[in-house]
């Protein structure tokens, strides 16, 4: 099971838990099954069945657009962090 | 000219400064040297104007082209109370020189813009951003880029915060972090969304202290790396930030080669007349000619209190349970803070099966700017 990172933005869709783990051996399927568990979350990170251009996934530390996308292999105990784009600073 | 030299009574101080063997005399004149631009004088730019003017850079520009609330003095904490009403300029310059009367404050009361940012940026050595908008960080970021300027990058959201440096040395840009920017509405901002008051002082003096070593040359800048920082949970974490060859400076073949209209390359406004907007002026001149229309404003109960335009207040997260309160028939106009809520709030009504619902383009915002400005600013 990898375990997906939340970003505080994302947990009220996901009952407020911080970390979820997500069954999946790639980034895509993992995503994939953290939408069919928290469909709301789905929404947010997916766009026409595409991760939306504006959230970063990272696989452990790495960017997975500078890996092999949502190909990117994951291990168990792997962690994915989810990064959305924010803009706030006043 | 740069000076050469610091005065006794400078040694005296900066001497905590300048004990420091990493530091010493040589990067205390480096600041005395330097200038930073601060977009923003508010959550974020506040304490960075405070500690970069107790550090001893010499000169700091501010821009910004707001007023002192009171709903800003919970974290804004260069404001004070007495400065309600102040421009945040005057306000912040104030205690810059009451900290350091030998800086030199130069003050942009404006609102950045394509036709301006590349004029007033090229005259500092690094850019801190401490703007609340993704048109505005796409417009300092493509700005930077450039000019190839240093971008000293820090967001907050409710308990979160993002700080990196943008452009320095072979870095990577922001572009080639965020290459596009969401779709309006979808990523609340900090009037809807609501921020910790400290937040933004861990992540502004965090961005201070990236300035004054890119300023100095001490230690190494946050280049290529994300800090994400969670009050909630007390997190640091750092991800990797690649330079994507397309958008870095001096990129061979760079996708940004002038600045563009942010405002529609964010989604906030669209080439042409839209079916279903309403523009500020039309909405005045429907008021003045009687005609009849249903407004309901989709903001929070605090946003409506502060300011309105009259409106039925139904905040777009109860917009479809209370469908009820939304007539059907005759026009609807929807409007909310700039246009990106009453837009989502539409867009749930319409597959609810509306038909007669129009956007107020640029909100109460515009309409403040526009056609009254003797409401407080939303």
């Amino acid at each position: 099971m990898a375990t997906v990172l939340v970003p505080t933005a994302l947990r009220k869709l996901t009952s407020n838990l911080a970390e979820v783990e997500v069954p999946g051996s790639t980034v895509g399927e993992v995503l994939r099954n953290l939408a069919a568990a928290h469909p709301a979350v789905g929404q947010q990170v997916f766009e026409n069945g595409k991760i939306r251009g504006f959230v970063n996934v990272f696989v452990g530390d790495e960017d997975i657009r500078f890996l092999e996308g949502e190909a990117t292999p994951v291990k168990e105990d792997e962690e994915i962090t989810l990064i959305p784009a924010i803009a706030g600073g006043f | 000219m740069a000076f050469t030299e610091l005065s006794a009574a400078e040694k005296r101080r900066y001497e905590r400064h300048i004990i420091l063997p990493e530091f010493g005399e040589a990067g205390q004149l480096k600041l005395k040297n330097g200038s930073v631009l601060i977009v923003g004088t508010g959550g974020l730019g506040s304490p960075l104007a405070l500690y970069l003017a107790a550090a001893g850079v010499g000169r700091i520009g501010l821009v910004d082209f707001d007023i002192v609330d009171e709903s800003n003095l919970q974290r804004q904490i260069i404001h004070f109370t007495s400065d309600i009403g102040r421009t945040k300029l005057e306000s912040a310059k104030r205690k810059i020189l009451e900290i350091n009367p030998s800086a030199i404050v130069e003050t942009y009361e404006t609102a950045l813009r394509a036709e301006n940012a590349l004029d007033i940026l090229r005259n500092y050595d690094v850019i801190v951003d401490g703007t609340d908008n993704f048109p505005t960080r796409y417009l300092v970021a493509d700005a930077c880029t450039i000019l190839g300027k240093p971008n000293v990058y820090g967001s907050i959201f409710r308990f979160e915060g993002q700080v990196t440096v943008f452009n320095y040395q072979d870095g990577p840009s922001y572009r080639c972090l965020y290459p596009e920017p969401p779709p309006p509405g979808l990523v609340p901002s900090c009037a809807e969304g609501g921020v910790l008051g400290v937040l933004p002082g861990v992540v502004g003096v965090l961005q201070a202290t990236e300035a004054i070593k890119i300023l100095t040359g001490v230690g190494t800048p946050l280049k290529g790396r994300l800090l994400l920082y969670n009050a909630l949970d007390l997190t640091f974490r750092t991800v990797k930030v690649r330079r994507n060859p397309k958008w870095a400076v001096g990129a061979e073949h760079p996708d940004v080669k002038g600045l563009v209209d942010y405002e529609q390359f964010c989604g906030l406004k669209r080439h042409g007349a839209v079916a279903d907007e309403i523009s500020v002026q039309e909405l005045k001149s429907w008021q003045d000619q009687g005609r009849s229309f249903t407004l309901v404003d989709v903001r929070e109960p605090h946003e409506y209190d502060h300011v309105n335009l009259g409106g039925k207040l139904i905040p777009l997260n109860t917009v479809l349970a209370r469908q009820s309160e939304i007539p059907r028939e005759g026009v609807v106009v929807v409007q909310c803070k700039v246009g990106g809520r009453s837009r989502q709030a539409i867009e749930s009504l319409k597959a609810a099966g509306y038909n007669n619902l129009l956007n107020l383009a640029g909100g109460i915002v515009a309409w403040q700017k526009e056609i009254d400005t003797t409401l407080p600013r939303p």
